[in-house]
């Protein structure tokens, strides 16, 4: 039972956490242009951008 | 006077976000790679102003934030046009598109939310299932409650909303049985939880909300989709006038800004954008997207022109007669209105399904209440139990997921072949279609000129004419640009090449020859015999002192439309024209793709009636049409179809848009229609079958947690997969577009609406 009491918070943090990181990533546009993200991939990278 | 206008003060294409920053989006549809979208990006990085530039490939957007004192909008566009992009402004769309995108995001929210719930609530109820007991139990049903109810207050609103909505306006619709169970199933688990009894249905309820938002979320998907590609089709040229100031000096100004008496300045190559009547400048104008007329008649000072027409000689300057509601468009704009009201409105079938199977839901839950109570003496408790059980295991999970699952899946695989699906209820509709109604200019047909005579002309004569051609927009040149693409023809260069507008182009052979192509005035040649007279569409080459040619150009039949015709009929459809055009064109045209029955010269008006007696006979028309002159017509018909090269308001009436060239994406969109409402029937037969096993169960009260929570998912899951079915669809391959052809080819279309 103790061991439980352990056990169920940190699956439930763990859950809450995933659920947070994609509501931040839907947030902050990442799924806005899917056939993009995955051309981008292919690019080199711009100068500008290395630095 | 009002014509006289200052500069305008703020451009619309702009919004200023940080003071001092601007912002624009701009829609280039010319974008189709990863390629285009680093080549854009690093350009405009390039520029000293520019802050931040990114381009979306989903949605053909460019987005730019710059400085505004260094940069103005025109030089932003420049960069992007200097790498040979097209570029719109995105104006009023935007704001629409964005109430689109917080609607999905919404969805998506809420699908993250309840996933997530599921996942941890059905952790705990495998614990509970596998044999926790006494105090594990019931903490575990605390911790699910603690889950499942802020999960289901917050991811079931979209479903209490529109049940909410439904039932004030005495509607039934799927979401009032979904929120019923939903929320019965929580508060009859929290009742037990309070209780420490045994079953908890708390997994069932946010299981069930989450099949539910995945289904909900591809509907939106899709609807998204498609309107995202309709508004990249959508030409935005008449969305803005080059308006000619008393000072001569010239500003774009959006069309809602123009009033009568303003002069417009419209070069050859563009569409008139007001109703006006000629001012200065002589041409040709084309008004096929207005009339259905073939033929291009010359326009001088004094003639009406209407907003749509093509210019395709000399730059005119039109002066402004009618804005707004006066206008030929709004005319129609009020037609199509009247025609969607006379229609019947469509309930869509699952809403229709909805109407029989809530009360059915509700009937039996009370039967189920009412036979515990008798039969128990009075243990309303249980009574309750068994009743909410029926509830939850009637829930139309599968039924949610029956109709999108399969609309989606149909849709995305048109849209591979090139067929836009505007919205489900199109593909329900079409398969119901048994009379087809074809549009001839711009629909049967290509709506451009191609060369057809002479057969034979020499390679080096094609090959100075294209060289010549090239450096015009006129429609002939441009046909002349293509028959030598077309036959292989290599283009010769020619020098110094000069454009007289409504007479022709000259220039230098690489021999040192004088070369010219235009009018038969331009070319010294006889006047015209009475054949070229009948179209009209004709041009003369001369090079040096040599006899002229006359090549001679047709509107063809669009490839593939007598097989289309023909497979239509073999379907069992009744196939006619209707058309704007004069009867000759018509006749020669119906002839040739080997349709019977036409009608020439048809007013919108005309077109209509048709349609109505039609439907009066129960028929049910598909219209396939693109002109303005067909909108109302494509609003009146039970389904309807237009070409990606339609008029702005012919793409937005239809339920359809195909690019391509090919007639053939019609039997395509009519195969794929009937498949899916084939799939659909099942998917709802299927349900029904799961519901036929599964109710009797819970009237018994042998239901438990576990065997809801297993028997939901899985005909959730088997829903779907039939539902995929419909990607393995084969179809015939009368002329079979591949993805890339049918994207040149709509950038052919869109590069003809730009022009």
């Amino acid at each position: 039972m103790t061991n439980l009491l352990l056990l169920i918070p940190c699956a439930l943090f763990l859950g809450a956490l995933g659920l947070a990181a994609f509501l931040w990533s839907l947030n902050s546009g990442q799924y806005d242009d899917l056939d993009g993200a995955a051309e981008r991939i292919l690019h080199e990278e711009d100068e500008e951008e290395r630095d | 006077m009002h014509a006289a206008i200052a500069a305008p003060d703020i451009d619309p294409r702009v919004r200023e976000v940080v003071p001092g920053q601007l912002h624009m989006e701009l829609l280039a549809p010319g974008v189709h790679c990863g390629g285009c979208v680093s080549r854009i990006e690093r350009a405009l990085q390039a520029e000293p102003a520019v802050v931040h530039a990114r381009v979306n490939l989903s949605t053909r957007r460019v987005s730019v934030d710059w400085r505004d004192a260094e940069a103005k909008a025109d030089d932003i566009v420049a960069v992007v046009e200097g790498l040979g992009f097209e570029t719109q402004p995105v104006t009023e769309q935007a704001a629409a598109d964005a109430i689109e995108a917080r609607e999905g995001k919404r969805l998506l929210r809420s699908m993250a939310v309840a996933g997530f719930a599921a996942g941890n609530v059905m952790l705990l109820s495998v614990s509970v299932w596998s044999g926790a007991a006494d105090a594990t139990r019931v903490l575990f049903h605390w911790l699910s409650a603690t889950i499942a109810v802020p999960a289901v207050v917050y991811a079931g609103q979209p479903f209490f909303r529109s049940a909410a909505g439904a039932l004030k306006a005495r509607r039934m619709n799927m979401d009032v049985p979904v929120s019923l169970a939903v929320l019965l199933a929580v508060a009859l688990s929290l009742a037990q939880t309070v209780r420490g009894a045994a079953d908890a249905y708390f997994d069932a309820a946010v299981t069930l909300l989450f099949f539910l938002l995945v289904g909900r979320y591809l509907d939106h998907m899709m609807r998204q989709r498609a309107r995202s590609s309709v508004t990249q089709l959508l030409s935005l040229n008449a969305a803005a006038a080059t308006v000619v100031a008393d000072d001569g000096s010239r500003h774009l100004v959006a069309i809602e800004r123009v009033v009568p008496g303003m002069l417009v300045a419209v070069p050859a190559g563009e569409r008139v954008p007001v109703d006006g009547t000629v001012a200065t400048g002589d041409s040709e104008v084309d008004r096929s997207l207005v009339t259905g007329e073939s033929r291009p008649e010359p326009v001088g000072a004094g003639d009406p022109v209407h907003a749509g027409t093509m210019n395709l000689g000399g730059p005119l300057q039109v002066r402004v007669t009618a804005t707004g509601a006066d206008t030929l468009l709004a005319d129609v704009v009020r037609m199509m209105e009247a025609a969607e009201q006379g229609k019947a409105r469509y309930v869509r079938i699952a809403d229709r399904m909805a109407r029989l199977y809530a009360p059915a839901v509700h009937i039996l839950a009370g039967l189920t209440f009412a036979g515990w109570a008798v039969t128990t003496g009075g243990d309303l408790y249980a009574a309750l139990m068994a009743a909410i059980a029926v509830l939850i295991i009637t829930c139309p999970c599968a039924l949610g997921l029956a109709v999108p699952a399969a609309q989606i899946v149909a849709s995305g695989v048109l849209f591979r072949r090139g067929i836009l699906v505007k919205d489900g209820a199109g593909l329900e509709k079409l398969a119901a279609v048994d009379t087809v109604l074809f549009d001839k200019t711009g629909t049967l047909t290509l709506g451009r000129p191609v060369l057809v005579e002479p057969v034979a002309i020499g390679t080096e004569q094609l090959g100075l004419a294209a060289g010549l051609a090239r450096e015009s927009r006129h429609p002939l040149s441009r046909a002349v640009v293509q028959a030598a693409r077309g036959r292989g023809v290599p283009t010769l260069p020619v020098d110094h090449v000069h454009e007289t507008a409504g007479q022709g182009l000259q220039g230098l052979s690489p021999d040192g020859e004088l070369v010219r192509l235009g009018s038969r005035a331009w070319c010294g040649a006889a006047e015209a015999d009475r054949r070229s007279a009948h179209t009209g569409l004709e041009l003369c080459l001369r090079v040096g002192a040599r006899e002229p040619v006359t090549l001679r150009f047709e509107d063809r039949l669009r490839p593939g439309a007598a097989d289309t015709v023909a497979a239509l009929r073999r379907r069992g459809m009744a196939v006619e024209i209707l058309s704007g055009d004069r009867p000759a064109a018509v006749e020669a045209a119906a002839h040739e793709a080997g349709i019977g029955r036409w009608a020439a010269a048809q007013a919108p008006a005309d077109k209509l009636a048709r349609i109505e007696a039609l439907q009066a006979q129960g028929r049910r028309v598909l219209m396939v049409g693109d002109g303005i002159n067909d909108a109302p017509a494509l609003a009146a018909c039970h389904a309807s179809m237009a070409p990606s090269s339609a008029s702005d308001i012919g793409c937005t009436a239809a339920d359809f848009v195909f690019t391509g060239d090919s007639l053939s994406a019609v039997v395509d969109a009519v195969d794929m229609a009937r498949a899916t409402s084939r799939i659909v029937r099942q998917n709802f037969a299927l349900a029904i079958a799961y519901n036929a096993v599964a109710v009797p169960l819970a009237m018994l009260g042998l239901v438990t947690p576990l065997i809801a929570a297993v028997a939901m998912s899985s005909s959730s899951l088997i829903v779907t997969g039939n539902a995929l079915r419909l990607r393995l669809k084969r179809f015939g391959d009368r002329g079979r577009t591949t993805p890339a052809d049918a994207a040149s080819s709509a950038d052919a279309a869109r590069a003809r609406n730009a022009a």
